[in-house]
């Protein structure tokens, strides 16, 4: 299959539409807003709706609504966007609507920057909204991924019952590689029986709701939920290791930090530096058991991120502190070099080698 | 040998479409390819820069912070990546809008007046092309005998009336001798 150079933004869009997505709700914002351009063109070319809403709040509730119809659908934004989508998504995953939500981070709080950031880790893990619940969160760290993680999304999304979110930021969203527009594998996917398309007076009606009065049916509905969290958390994790095998300092980053990272990696090993990289692809089911797997031959881990801490309490969690993590961050839109984190790299071994 | 490309200039200068074509250049033999664009509120006149890499392994950061070609298409953008650029690096400069030569003795500077070369010859708006014509002459990023097919990838469909004025600025500027 040929190559195409396409933007972050842009294949995602395609890979939705490629994975039977025809309806999109959402609201223009950098840097992700050549997601929702692209799909106002391209909807219309696959008898797909595209609608702008007037916020990203109408945006979500819009989203809520189609998926309650057994669609498959999609919303876009940045940082600012999904905190307003807060109480849309918290009501989706009460009511195990199946939906696709992106956000192409920038840099926070508040309105921020525009400058690519990692800095809603923590939103999108453990509070995207009020209630007991997860999104799965899923971060691509190229074109090529951003094109099977879209697709895959809609998959997990329709298994599990769950919204689930692609983590990007400003860089994978603005940058363009080359990628083959393939399909993934077809997946063995639930009936949607639940979905309210009218009953043609044939069966009882379908509601979708997270409204429960009663604490034990509420209690109840949310360790349903809370099974099918297990479920994920067993099955889903997924992660890449790079040159970790002989590694004394394992660093872990995500997105397009992990690639700077693997900048560092080579430059310390060309230095006698054993380093490598485990990169989350996922970011929640969280990968770690294979973090707690190098606990015992690695020195030390190093977490870059653009945050200033947030995916590290699940890296420290997950080799149960056995083992010192630093933190290389930066916030606000800046970008780490990948000098800086060689230094950090170099720090940790104990200084530079001859 | 990975090329670290960074173009710079003002917004409305075809920054952008200039890192496309080199990308386009480097998909044609199968390489690596990675473009990253300056993005904000940067428009026209504000300045634009873009990131492109190609080469044979895969592309760790997409972010040329030490780029070993510069293209520079304005004076704020020269004072900037100047010194930046890797040891050695080769340095294409519109001399037109460019009033000074290099500081650093290490780079080679390759000076051509593009933006009046444009003007001149009812280019106007591509001395982007011109630039890369030059590039094409003075390094290995782009054969020569890739120009036509890069180009048929990189000018749209619906804009492809401007193909030929972009494959007559690119020759403008692979022929061009200081």
């Amino acid at each position: 299959m040929e190559k195409v150079l396409m933007k972050g933004n842009e294949a995602l869009a395609e890979a939705a539409i490629m994975a039977g997505c025809r309806h999109f709700f959402g609201y223009p914002i950098t840097p992700q807003t050549e997601v929702a351009a692209y799909m106002s063109k391209r909807m219309p070319e696959v008898n797909g709706l595209y609608l702008q809403a007037e916020s990203e709040i109408a945006s979500i509730n819009m989203v809520l609504g189609a998926a309650s119809a057994g669609v498959r659908v999609m919303t876009s934004s940045s940082s600012p966007g999904i905190s307003l989508m807060g109480e849309g998504i918290s009501y989706m995953a009460g009511c195990d609507l199946p939906a696709v939500i992106v956000n192409i981070q920038r840099g926070g709080p508040g309105l921020g920057g525009i400058q690519p950031a990692q800095s809603d880790y923590f939103q999108a893990t453990r509070a995207c909204g009020h209630g007991d619940f997860h999104l799965m969160v899923l971060a691509p760290n190229s074109i090529q991924e951003i094109v099977d993680l879209t697709q895959r999304a809609f998959n997990l999304a329709d298994i599990y019952r769950t919204p689930v979110m692609i983590l990007g930021d400003g860089i994978l969203g603005q940058m363009m590689e080359p990628v083959t527009l393939e399909r993934i594998p077809e997946a063995e996917l639930p009936e949607k029986s639940w979905a309210t398309t009218g009953t043609s007076g044939k069966r009882r009606k379908n509601i979708t709701t997270s409204l429960w009065l009663q604490p034990d049916k509420l209690e109840k509905s949310n360790f349903a939920r809370f099974e099918r969290y297990a479920l994920i958390q067993q099955k889903e994790p997924l992660w890449e290791e790079y040159l970790t095998e002989d590694a004394d300092i394992v660093l872990v980053a995500y997105g397009a930090v992990s690639r700077i990272c693997k900048n560092a990696i080579i430059a310390a090993r060309e230095k006698g530096v054993k380093a490598g990289l485990l990169r989350p692809i996922t970011l929640w089911p969280f990968p770690s058991r294979p973090l707690l797997e190098l606990v015992d031959r690695v020195k030390t881990f190093i977490c870059a991120e653009m945050s200033m801490g947030q995916m590290i309490e699940d890296v420290r969690a997950a080799i149960a502190y056995r083992k010192p993590v630093t933190l290389c961050g930066h916030t606000g839109g800046v970008v780490h070099t990948p000098e800086e984190i060689l230094a950090q790299i170099e720090a940790a071994n104990g200084g530079t080698q001859p | 040998m990975n090329h670290n490309i960074l173009l710079a200039g003002f917004g409305g200068q075809g920054i952008l479409f200039a890192g496309k074509f080199l990308a386009y250049s480097g998909m044609l033999h199968d390489k690596f390819v990675s473009w990253l664009p300056s993005y904000g509120p940067a428009m026209r006149g504000g300045t634009a820069n873009c990131s492109v890499i190609i080469g044979n392994t895969p592309i760790g950061s997409p972010i040329v912070n030490k780029p070993d070609i510069l293209i520079a298409m304005n004076l704020p953008s020269l004072d900037k990546y100047e010194p930046e650029c890797a040891p050695n690096a080769l340095v294409i400069l519109d001399s037109s809008l460019i009033g000074r030569s290099l500081v650093r003795t290490d780079l080679s500077g390759c000076y051509i007046p593009a933006t009046a070369l444009a003007d001149e010859n009812g280019l106007k708006g591509m001395a982007n092309m011109i630039m890369l014509g030059k590039l094409t002459a003075a390094s290995s990023v782009c054969a020569a005998d890739d120009i036509e097919a890069v180009l048929k990838k990189t000018v749209p469909e619906r804009k492809k009336e401007l193909f030929e004025a972009n494959f007559k600025a690119l020759r403008l500027g692979y022929e061009y001798r200081s």
